[in-house]
């Protein structure tokens, strides 16, 4: 599951000139140019995974981090990816299968080219953070058939009961300290300082602050943002590659200096066609998007005046809202309690209650869930939890179903009927509401 | 008609299997527990639960592993989207339906995402029930997944002492320990035989009876398989032609017993397969003596079965358990039967298919749904494949 969205060229003048998103492009672009120049200058690579990224600790080791999700995602933007699962399928792979790993597997078999048209290098480790998804350790498994290299598993516990118990963050640390350590500075070559771990995690936690500072600018009416389309650009750098850098402390402040600007201004969020009409409909989403049809997915929402105020999506890579912070004082346990705290590593009931406070915290119409064919860590029991969160707050939900990086499950003509009659219900809600009061 | 050392004739033994098998009600794990207000019962799904501390408590453990081809799915779909797997469906049918109402205690391993979940659907659906995801360890360090382990044992045998009203005590659980030992050395058994001659003991009937481990007490299902040896070891029953083959993939949805019945039919003795994994989950015994936490712990981490499940941090070693199986059971080929929709199964499957290319092993793959019917294509399928291996092997 995972992020990070090079902003890609076409959306309105005023957005061109926000000072985060030029940051973002040249970020993610000198992003992929150093890992795609490996080759050159012998940096050493290391893949991993977004929920449960530990790259505060893989940057002590000066290792470029590279995110197969996040280049499954581009080769969906890209409308490349559909060609990479059929490809993947064609060598064996199964049509029930997430069409991430096969979107990867894919794109290997046809060369391995980057979002900027180089090869992307081979990885020297994989660091298989084993964090709330069991399709994970199967796609790892997969890539070290193939690159041979070192394999790190680093497994979290899942968290059944609702809690961290010291016996997790424990199991944690110690995997951390005798595995995942020494083999990181075998590859590398460079010794672990813990001094620069801190250094790094007080750089992730200046970030975080700014980060939850815009998601929960949606509280205002309008809101400013959109969290769910919008909030995947918002996420990228500090799911992906930047936590614990300057760059993403540079972008996260003026990111949110551009949102304060538009709650003083009253303006709604920034779509592909320029600033949002009036805001009608304020949405809370469950699940991941479809990114092969993207922009013509969020286009529904916003012809109709639907925000998103608040998604779960956008807490995979980590949540933060409701507190959590990376902490220099505690540099494993932190890691560990990140990685256990990541949104798809949470019971089915915490992800009940935390889309429930969504819903009356940020003020929404109702939830709307985009139900992923892919991932079963997100999908099964999506449908326990809307007549659950449903019943909780009293207020409208409704279902869609599309795929990830599959373009053969995105429906545009169904979801957008099911969008049509969900406004109208929200609409009938309304009325009825007025009329009772 | 064979008979056992006690007289029971095979016929009548799979019979009883086969009326626990259809007992969509679990009318003798009810009945067991009727018989005594004190008794509890505790269910658990696949892949794997240390069921020797639900015994050490004097509860039933109780495997639930779907509903079958015989259950009407009313309920259960109305929770699941149509691209995932059926098991959990089915389970939550059994649920809902009540037919599971006696159960005091519900195990969800960690054996996907799926499974993961329904821990936490069955917490809002039935609140009264003891739920627990049953996680394991990923690493296999005595001093890091293995201390982990020992204290997730420990946190269970509180519960279930909790549970109970009266702490679990290692003598208890040592006792238990030794006699799951019993029943996983004459599963190894059974399974032995079987690859032996599979003509004397039918994959369809070996799994019955296999089966009926989950529903019943071990002391009664030790001594079924017992019988069950001693019965089909003094018959001798027709042997067919055909060719020898593992099964795999058939590790958590169950595949119909039509299914299982049609490979037979179709040329191929099932010599060895995944099926129900949970009665022969550690491949060694565990001592009885020491304390008992750190032994499940530690054969859990040396001496236990591979699967999709479980990470294997050994390249080299990755899918060398269905060769091993391969050669062991003297198999000529492998059965890929994989339940639609299944994440472990079906990733896995690419690796161990290289695997066996590299061992110049034969392998066909379908997939299935517990509730498939339709078995004319698969009888098609491993009739050809036993075909082409005798002609391989003719060659
Ligand atoms: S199953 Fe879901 S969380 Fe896992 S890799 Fe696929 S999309 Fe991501
Ligand atoms: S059949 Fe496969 S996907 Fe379904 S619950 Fe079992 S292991 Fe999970």
């Amino acid at each position: 599951m995972t992020i990070i969205v090079t902003p890609k060229a076409g959306p309105a003048k005023d957005i061109e000139k926000d000072a985060s998103m030029v940051k973002q492009k040249e970020m993610m672009a000198a992003h992929y140019d150093r890992l795609t120049n490996v080759p050159q200058t012998g940096e050493k690579v290391c893949a991993t995974f977004v929920p449960g990224n530990l790259n505060e600790l893989i940057m002590c080791f000066d290792l470029v981090n590279n995110l197969p999700e996040v280049n499954a995602i581009q080769s969906g933007l890209r409308r490349q990816s559909g060609a990479y699962v059929l490809e993947a399928e064609k060598i064996g792979h199964s049509e029930d299968v997430c069409t991430y790993v096969k979107s990867d597997i894919g794109m290997m078999a046809k060369g391995n080219i980057g979002p900027n048209g180089k090869k992307m290098p081979d990885p020297d480790v994989l660091l298989l953070s084993y964090t709330g998804c069991f399709t994970f350790m199967k796609w790892f498994e997969l890539l070290r058939e193939q690159y041979k290299c070192e394999t790190i598993m680093l497994h979290t516990p899942y968290m059944g009961d609702g809690k961290i118990t010291k016996n997790m963050t424990d199991y944690m640390v110690k995997q951390l300290k005798e595995e995942v350590i020494p083999k990181l500075e075998r590859v590398s070559g460079v010794k672990f300082d813990i001094d620069r771990l801190r250094e790094n995690l007080k750089k992730s936690a200046r970030a975080e602050d700014d980060l939850v500072r815009v998601l929960q600018s949606a509280k205002h009416k309008p809101s400013p943002i959109d969290a769910y389309f919008g909030g995947i650009y918002y996420i990228g750098p500090i799911f992906g590659a930047f936590r614990g850098t300057d760059d993403a402390i540079d972008y996260y402040s003026f990111l949110r200096a551009e949102v304060e600007e538009r709650i003083a201004a009253g303006k709604g969020p920034v779509t592909p066609d320029g600033d949002m009409g009036k805001e009608k409909y304020r949405l809370v989403v469950e699940g991941p998007p479809n990114y092969t049809n993207f922009r013509q997915f969020w286009k529904m929402f916003y012809d109709e005046g639907a925000v998103v105020v608040a998604s779960t999506y956008s807490k995979v890579g980590g949540v933060y809202d409701l507190g959590f912070r990376h902490d220099p004082d505690k540099p494993l346990e932190t890691l560990a309690e990140y990685c256990l705290g990541v949104y798809t590593n949470r019971s089915l009931p915490m992800r009940i209650d935390m889309i429930a406070n969504y819903l009356n915290e940020y003020e929404a119409d109702g939830l709307l869930i985009n139900s992923i064919k892919s991932c079963n860590s997100f999908s099964a029991g999506q449908l326990l939890i809307m007549r659950e969160v449903e019943k909780r707050t009293g207020k409208p939900a409704a279902f869609i179903e599309s795929d990830l990086v599959d373009p053969r499950y995105f429906s545009a003509a169904n979801i957008k009927n099911r969008l049509e009659s969900y406004f109208q219900m929200i609409e009938q809600k309304r009325a009825g509401g007025r009329a009772a009061a | 008609m064979a008979t056992s050392l006690n007289g029971s004739k095979t016929s009548d033994i799979v019979a009883r299997a086969q009326a626990l098998f259809d007992d969509l009600s679990f009318t003798s794990a009810r009945q067991w527990k009727a018989a005594d207000p004190s008794r509890k019962v505790v269910g658990y799904l696949p892949i794997y639960v240390p069921r020797e501390i639900i015994h050490a408590a004097g509860f039933l453990p109780l495997g639930i592993v779907g509903g079958g081809d015989q259950l009407e799915v009313i309920h259960g779909d109305a929770y699941y989207q149509s691209y995932i797997c059926r098991i959990p469906r089915s389970t939550i049918e059994l649920g809902v339906s009540g037919r599971i109402d006696f159960v005091d205690g519900m195990l969800f391993p960690s054996i996907c995402d799926v499974i993961r979940n329904l821990s936490g659907m069955w917490k809002m659906m039935f609140p009264n029930v003891y739920v627990r995801y049953f996680d394991v360890p990923q690493n296999y360090r005595d001093d890091i997944g293995g201390s982990y382990y020992v204290n997730e044992l420990a946190e269970l045998m509180h519960d279930l002492g909790k549970l109970r009203g009266k702490p679990i005590t290692d003598d208890e659980l040592r006792n238990s320990i030794a006699i799951y030992n019993e029943n996983r050395r004459l599963v190894r058994e059974l399974y032995e035989f079987r690859a032996e001659r599979p003509w004397q003991a039918p994959a369809a009937e070996a799994y019955l009876v296999l089966r009926a481990g989950l529903v019943l007490q071990v002391e009664e299902h030790s001594a079924m398989i017992r019988d069950y040896l001693a019965a089909v070891r003094n018959e001798e029953r027709p042997r067919r032609d055909n060719c020898r083959v593992v099964l795999t993939g058939v590790f958590c949805e169950q595949p119909p017993l039509n299914l299982i019945k049609s490979i037979e039919l179709a040329g191929c003795y099932v010599v060895d397969d995944d099926l129900l994994l949970v009665t022969r989950w550690l491949t060694a015994d565990v001592p009885t003596e020491g304390k008992p936490l750190e032994n499940l712990a530690r054969t859990f981490l040396h001496q236990s079965e591979s699967t999709a499940a479980k990470y294997e941090p050994d390249l080299k070693e990755k899918g060398q358990h269905l060769v091993r199986a391969v050669r062991r059971s003297r198999a000529e080929g492998v059965i890929f039967a994989c339940p639609s929709f299944c994440d472990p199964a079906l990733l896995e499957r690419p690796m161990l298919q290289h695997v066996l290319k590299d061992a110049e092993i034969p392998y066909i793959a379908f997939k299935y749904a517990e509730n498939s019917g339709q078995m004319q294509p698969i009888r098609e399928q491993a009739g050809t494949f036993a075909d082409s291996i005798k002609l391989w092997s003719g060659a």
